[in-house]
This record gives structure tokens, sequence and C-alpha cells, in this order.
């Protein structure tokens, strides 16, 4: 980093690089990082069903789970049943929203995810839509799902009986038209584009190739220094999530593919 | 050999500069100013969508509820309004403009709270289909303009903080100097929460 400072054209330089106001600016720096950590306790993806709050019995798991499974290798949609003791007060929509981006339900360049959450104890229940799929599974029929299949069943107590149906509703909406949802993603604005690590491996390799060419002792060894620390550099800065997404399923595990939501959806009582 | 060193020497030179220049920060600033913007006009999306429903729906209520025509014009003037301003992604740094759109929007969801509770009282307009996927049309809607908004904060905040510290302020000090903060959404506001659209 030092070298860098001395390249840096500033006037302002000395003012800032001196003393309290540098240690100051560090320290802020710092503080802000901090700040983006989560209060609400989410319970961990342990599988496409996470049944916190106990409601599913186990022959309706044994129902739904190959279904799930099925649609995500026909189709690669990621669709999850999670039921939780309790919205921390919340509301379900805010809730599922961040539950769905804390999961990362769907690839994460089609967003093709789905949840269905059930808070038993609030009595809410809704259908959270991950981006790639809101042109399939729409606002309204996400709707008629949850006042048609689920919480009539919900009222009576069958829990089993309207998460068994709402399934099976989600995957006939989802599959019989696959045509226009595969379109979708790409309308997306805020589709990043994240820098291929290789180029910049292979452009230190090409900076380490051109030093020994010149022969200069000293601006060989700033050269590597250099390369050395832009690849530390780009190396550390990926590790947060750009090589863990991309893959759904690893090794027997269930985990989100990086996918996520904007709140599409549609949410229900009973 | 000889003839070749110097030029390479300065491409060297050159690349190398390019590096420590992007390893230290430099994009940081443009790379969050896009993703805010990106944001931004997922925020505006939302809010034009919620006003491409709107003649629909006051159709349809209309074919129920011919007397309440002060809800109706209320919602149909608010919606002029609140089409009539957008911010430009150039303007975001300008608190008094993001107000005027925030007030222009607001006004439109009081009249559209209104619009919905009025229609309660007409029981062949409740079990309308029409009615039923356009209200949930609408609540999803309010939704995804709650969760854009949050998005937009979130990116905003960080796009500030970028500007504010080290070492994004070496450079909005001296390349970057014409970036300014953009504006956050006025904490005070009741869209934060979305309108309680209940069945």
């Amino acid at each position: 980093m030092s070298v860098n400072v001395e390249i840096t054209p500033s006037p302002a330089l000395p003012r800032i690089a001196t003393g309290r106001s540098y240690v100051a600016a560090i320290l802020l720096s710092l503080a802000c990082g901090g700040v983006a950590a989560f209060a609400v306790n989410y319970p961990a993806l342990t599988g496409r069903i996470v049944d916190q709050a106990n409601i599913i019995p186990a022959d309706t798991r044994n129902a739904i789970e190959p279904k799930l499974t099925e649609l995500e290798a026909k189709s690669d949609i990621q669709l999850v049943v999670a039921t939780i003791t309790s919205l921390e007060g919340q509301e379900i929509e805010p809730y599922a929203n961040e539950l769905f981006r804390n999961w990362k339900l769907g690839e994460k360049d089609k967003n093709n995810g789905v949840l269905l959450l059930v808070a038993p104890n609030e009595h809410r229940v809704r259908i959270e839509v991950g981006y790639g799929l809101e042109g399939t599974l729409t606002d309204a029929l996400s709707k008629i799902i949850i006042t048609n299949a689920i919480t009539p069943r919900f009222k009576t107590g069958d829990f089993g009986g309207g998460i068994a149906r709402g399934v099976d509703d989600i995957i006939t909406v989802l599959t019989t038209d696959s045509a226009e949802w595969q379109q979708r993603p790409s309308l997306r604005l805020d589709n990043t584009q994240t820098s291929d690590p290789t180029n910049w491996i292979l452009i230190g390799f090409l900076i380490v190739f051109g030093a020994m060419f010149i022969g200069r002792p000293g601006f060989r060894w700033f050269v590597l220094n250099m390369a050395l620390s832009v690849l530390l550099n780009s190396g550390g800065s990926r590790g947060g999530g750009g090589f863990s997404s991309g893959g759904g399923f690893s090794g027997g595990g269930f985990s989100g593919g990086g996918g996520s939501s904007g709140g599409g959806g549609a949410s229900g009582s009973w | 050999m000889s003839i070749f060193a110097p030029r390479l020497r300065a491409a060297a030179a050159v690349i190398c500069l390019g590096l420590s220049v992007s390893a230290c920060g430099y994009n940081t600033i443009p790379t969050n100013e896009e993703q805010a913007k990106a944001k931004w006009a997922d925020v505006q999306n939302n809010y034009q969508r919620r006003a491409d429903l709107i003649p629909n729906l006051v159709a349809t209520v209309q074919g129920y509820a011919k007397q309440e025509k002060d809800v109706l014009t209320a919602v149909i003037e608010a919606r002029a309004k609140a089409t009539q301003v957008k911010i430009d992604v150039s303007q975001l740094d300008d608190p008094a403009k993001l107000k005027q759109f925030q007030d222009a929007q607001n006004q439109l969801t009081g009249a559209l709270g209104r619009l919905l509770a009025v229609s309660e009282n007409y029981p062949d307009l409740k079990s309308n289909q029409n009615f039923l996927a356009l209200q949930s049309q609408l609540e999803g809607t309010e939704n995804r303009i709650a969760v854009a908004r949050r998005d937009y904060i979130e990116a905003v905040r960080v796009y500030n903080t970028s500007l504010k510290t080290f070492p994004g302020i070496l450079w909005a000090s001296t390349i970057f100097r014409s970036n300014k903060p953009m504006a956050e959404f006025a904490a005070n506001d009741n869209a934060q929460t979305p309108p309680q659209v209940k069945f």
C-alpha cells in the first residue's frame, strides 16, 4: 500500500495521511463494516424442508421431498419449504425476503428460487418468489395458491395437507411453461459483472514475465511486490461470495446457489 | 533488445500504475455509484409498475362503485402527478428533488389506500376475480417497492461511506471531485411500511 500512496498525485494527501485523521479514517471504515451485520436470527438451511416449527408430519415430508428434488433436477429451480417458530416481531414480507436472500435460493445468474414460508404462531404464510420466476409464478397466482390450496387447510389445523397441496400447485405452475422465465433474468438491471479471476492472474504473470527482461534488481523487486499484492488483494475480496455460489448441490449437502428475490409473491393469513 | 527495452519498460510501468490504482480502491467509487444508480432504477421501475396497474384498477372499481367519484378522481389525479415527477440518475444527489418525488408517490399511496378501504363496502366488487387479481398485484408491487427502497438506501449508504472513508476519500478529493453523496429517503415518511391491503 505504501507504494500506491506515493503514486497518488494529491495535494490533500499530506493532510490526510498524517497522524490522527488517518487513524480515524481507518477506524471509521471498520465501524461501518460492522453495521451491516444482522440482528435477526435466521434458521439454518439444512435441507429442502426446514421445519423449525415442527408442524410437518413425517409422511408429508417423505411425500414432498422427492418432488422438490425432482423439480431442481429437471428445471434447476430451488423450491424450499420453511416453517418458523417466530417472525421475531417483523412482518412476514420483509422476513421472507431477508431469509430468501440469506439462503440465496436459486442460481446466481437466474435467481430461480421459491420459498414457501409458514409462521404458524403468527398465522401467516408467504410464497416468496425469486426475481427470475416472477413472470411465471406471479403475485396473482401465488395469492390464488395461498387462498385456495393452503389457508383453508391451515384453518382446520391440517398443516401437512396445506403444505403438500401448496407445493403441488407451485410445481404445477412452475413446470407448465418454462420458456418465459428462462428469458427473464437477463433483463435485470442489477446483474453486476464480476471480474474474471483468471484475467488478474494472467496480468500478474505478464508483469512478472516483463520484469525478467528488465534487468534492474530494484525494479524487479518492485514489480514482484506489486503483482503479489494485487493477486492477494483480488483473491481476498472474492472470498466473500463469488466462489461459494453457483452450484446448488454439493457433496450431498444442500445449499442455496446465490439467487436473490425482490419481494415477488404473495402472503396470506388464516 | 536495446531498442525494445525502453518501450517495454514504459508499458510495464503503465500496467503497474493501472494495477496499483485499482488495488487501492480506485474502482470502488464508480462501482458503488453504478450500483446505487441501478438500485434507484429498480425503485423507479416498481413505482412505475404500480402506476401502470392503476387504470385497470380504477376501471374495475368504477364498474361496481360509480358513486365513489371523489375517491376515484383522487387516485387518478395523484397518479398523474406521481408519473410526472421523474428523477434522472444524475439528480440523485439533490435531496429536494428526491423529496418531491417521494411526496408525489406518498400522495398516491394515500389515495390508493382510501380506494381499497372504500371497496370493502361492495361485496360484488370484492368477489370479482379481476379485482382480486389486481389487488394481489398491487399488494405485491407495494412489497417490491419496499424491498427496492431498502436496497437503494443500503446501496447509497455504501456509496456515501466509500466517499468518506479511506482509501475512497483520497480519490473523492482528487479525481472524483465531482462525485457528491447521494440523497437518502427521509426517515420519517410513512411509505416505509406498505399500506395494509386486507382481504
